[in-house]
């Protein structure tokens, strides 16, 4: 652990006053972990739930792909329901819960004041489940809306919106609290991402199912919406966990500020403008996909720029991926946004998604997206975060291993056959010689390598879960000795050049 | 940056700026689109009758949108028209009375812009939706039993009865119906017609 002369003379010249400051810091950061306890563990614990739901859903989905016969004639289980209803449940369910958590909790540590009132996010996370677990139901029951990423019935969507706006309404009310003046470049980000979110769902709801705008302007409202979800709302927290836990976990501050700040500017003035090239070749004007294309092209600055200043960071300390499960997960999801991203930029060229549009490779870009980045990300930052809870230690390293190894390797398993697949279908289905249906049995392999693949990631969640229920378990338990945890967090309050 | 108010009002204006791009100017541009009269005298697009509408909540409930797109990309981009899916692109106008509009991203299965006219066989269509093994081996679409009825086999079979081929027939003295939901989504699919020559689809 590093700390900058500075503090470090004063603190030498006046012990007694250094002794104070640390004994305020240990007991403000115990503090703030206190108040964030219960409302942050029950989004994590109602999150993992869903996520376990939603990789059964995905795995049905998935065998359905080859075996179509499988749960054929249950109206509920049908196909066009269960898919549905994996991207709702991993969505809406696992990725946001966990994404509200970690983003409340980075917030009170980076303002450094307590989560106040925390009935209120306890009462907000109570209603974003009763608002999923109720859309996830009008789906099964056949009340699908029809617009891909928004298909909770126009009855659940007013539930999640409202625990929504407590959500947000909450994080700035805790933001214009603050007691640290600096502002980091994660909380740039989060309250970025706690702005735009509900901009975002609102206006998709209004103009798609409330009172629907006319013809192909709601493909074009779609999209925005949909692409956003992704950029405007996971990723801006999904970065600000990796800004916030590379510098905590290696003990040295970000390598540059002012990458920092073009990579914030660059991802916020582009990444809201990419939705239109869901729609290339499509029935629109060409103005529209072509703005969306070049915002696409314009993402190589923000995804070059951070990629680079968290490598920088990196540098010199990546022999301590063996030691930390945090750093391991945020360094592969770090890594794989920069795949996912500039991979995404070459997807939205018109000459390749003239083959790559409608084929598998859209499905395997979006899990790299939503999976090998941002979720990876999310599992990092709760091996970090839950300890400091609960204020015990994971109780198996295995079952970590199990899980970072399984998920890791279960998801390029997953990516990687399902690309290629996906671009051999595209050019199957340029070549009008081909039948149909031989470009339909080309596919099947890749997609039972994907199933393959689910099944790895799902032993992967299974071991992630059972670790939780041990440690919460734990943490029902009488306090016995003093962890490793405790004296982490001394370190960290002697440092206050880390965030 | 340590400024607020400034990260505020750049997090604004950021949104700000693309809802106005995306969302807002495709609205004042063709938002407003009103349905053509045809030198025919018909109106297009028409209105979908009855059977049709209630069949397009079938299609939208049962998810059809994750496998089947319903756009035709132009002659030149790409083999949209080659395979027949079409005559022509698809244009804005062609969807203005799509509730909601479903252009699918995904083509698992053939695109269906023009499923009323390159198939209009009813009873090969409640086929291929009661097993689509039946019409088309090795498919991987989903069977849709579920919209249908097997039951017993009165005196006479029921007109609507399907004609199923040999391994996919009911027991004998059975007979395999469509219910309404079936005949509704059928209805649909054979309304989807977009093959009017347009003046901007050229």
């Amino acid at each position: 652990m590093s700390s900058t002369p500075s503090t470090s003379l004063l603190k030498a010249l006046s012990p007694s006053d250094h002794d104070e400051d640390l004994v305020q810091r240990k007991a403000l950061l115990a503090e703030i972990d206190a108040s964030c306890r219960l409302p942050v563990l029950l989004f994590f614990i109602c999150g993992t739930l869903w996520l376990l739901v939603g990789t059964l859903f995905a795995l049905i989905t998935s065998w359905k792909m080859h075996h179509p016969d499988l749960l054929g004639n249950i109206a509920w289980l049908t196909f066009g329901r269960v898919r549905p209803v994996h991207l709702n449940t991993v969505i809406f369910g696992f990725a946001s819960e966990v994404a509200i958590g970690v983003s409340l909790w980075l917030m009170c540590r980076l303002c450094r004041v307590t989560l106040m009132h925390k009935w209120i996010i306890i009462m907000a996370a109570v209603f974003w489940n009763v608002g999923v677990v109720v859309g996830v139901l009008g789906i099964l029951a056949g009340d699908n809306t029809g617009i891909e990423w928004l298909e909770f019935p126009p009855y659940a969507s007013p539930i999640l919106f409202f625990s929504y706006a407590l959500i947000a309404v909450w994080g700035i009310i805790t933001f214009r609290f603050r007691r640290e003046k600096h502002l980091y470049v994660s909380q740039w980000y989060l309250l970025a991402a706690l702005l735009w979110f509900p901009w975002l769902y609102s206006s998709a709801n209004i103009m798609l199912i409330m009172d629907p705008v006319r013809g192909t302007v709601q493909s074009a409202v779609n999209w925005w919406f949909a692409h956003n979800v992704l950029g405007l709302w996971f990723t801006p927290i999904g970065l600000a966990a990796i800004y916030y836990f590379i510098p905590k976990v290696t003990g040295k501050p970000i390598h540059s500020y002012y990458l920092s700040a073009l990579g914030f500017w660059s991802l916020a003035l582009f990444y809201n403008w990419n939705g239109g090239h869901h729609l290339v070749g499509g029935p629109m004007p060409a103005w529209l996909v072509t703005v969306s294309i070049v915002a696409s092209v314009m993402m190589t600055i923000p995804v070059v720029t951070v990629g680079i200043n968290h490598h920088l960071t990196m540098k010199g300390s990546f022999h301590m991926l063996r030691h930390s499960p945090t750093l391991r997960f945020m360094v592969f999801g770090g890594m794989n946004y920069t795949v996912a991203s500039l991979h995404g930029v070459l997807s939205a060229l018109r000459s390749v998604s003239e083959v790559t549009h409608f084929t598998h490779h859209t499905i395997s870009h979006a899990h790299t997206g939503m999976y090998a980045f941002f979720t990876m990300v999310m599992f990092g930052s709760m091996y970090y975060i839950i300890p400091r809870l609960t204020l015990r230690e994971w109780p198996s390293a295995m079952l970590i291993r199990v899980h970072f190894w399984f998920t890791a390797l279960g998801i390029i398993l997953y990516m990687g056959p399902l690309t290629l697949g996906g671009i051999l279908q595209g050019y199957a289905m340029l070549n009008p010689d081909v039948p149909f249906l031989d470009v339909v049995k080309l596919t099947v392999p890749y997609l039972k390598i994907r199933t393959v693949a689910g099944i790895i990631i799902a032993i992967g969640h299974t071991a992630f879960f059972i670790n939780l229920t041990w440690i919460i378990l734990r943490q029902l338990q009488p306090y016995r000795q003093p962890t490793r945890m405790i004296i982490a967090a001394t370190r960290n309050a002697i440092n206050p050049a880390l965030p | 940056m340590n400024y607020g108010p400034l990260l505020f009002f750049g997090i604004f204006l950021t949104i700000a700026s693309s809802w106005c791009g995306l969302v807002l100017i495709p609205q004042l541009q063709f938002g407003g689109q009103q349905a053509v009269k045809l030198e025919s005298g018909e109106q297009y697009p028409p209105v979908r009758p009855g059977g049709a509408q209630r069949g397009e909540a079938v299609y939208r409930a049962n998810g059809c949108i994750y496998c089947h797109s319903q756009q035709v990309r132009a002659a030149e981009f790409g083999a949209d028209i080659k395979r027949n899916w079409g005559t022509r692109r698809t244009v804005a106008l062609d969807y203005i009375r799509d509730k909601p509009v479903m252009l699918g991203t995904m083509r698992t299965g053939p695109d269906l812009s023009n499923i009323g006219v390159r198939n209009p066989s009813r009873s090969w269509q409640l086929t291929h939706l009661f097993n689509p093994q039946s019409t088309s081996a090795g498919s991987v679409m989903p069977p849709f039993g579920f919209l249908f009825e097997t039951r017993k086999a009165g005196q006479r079979p029921a007109p609507d009865a399907l004609q199923l081929p040999a391994p996919f027939n009911p027991p004998p003295g059975f007979e395999v119906v469509p219910t309404q939901a079936a005949n509704d989504l059928v209805d649909y699919l054979l309304s989807l017609k977009a093959n009017v020559p347009l003046p901007e689809a050229k």
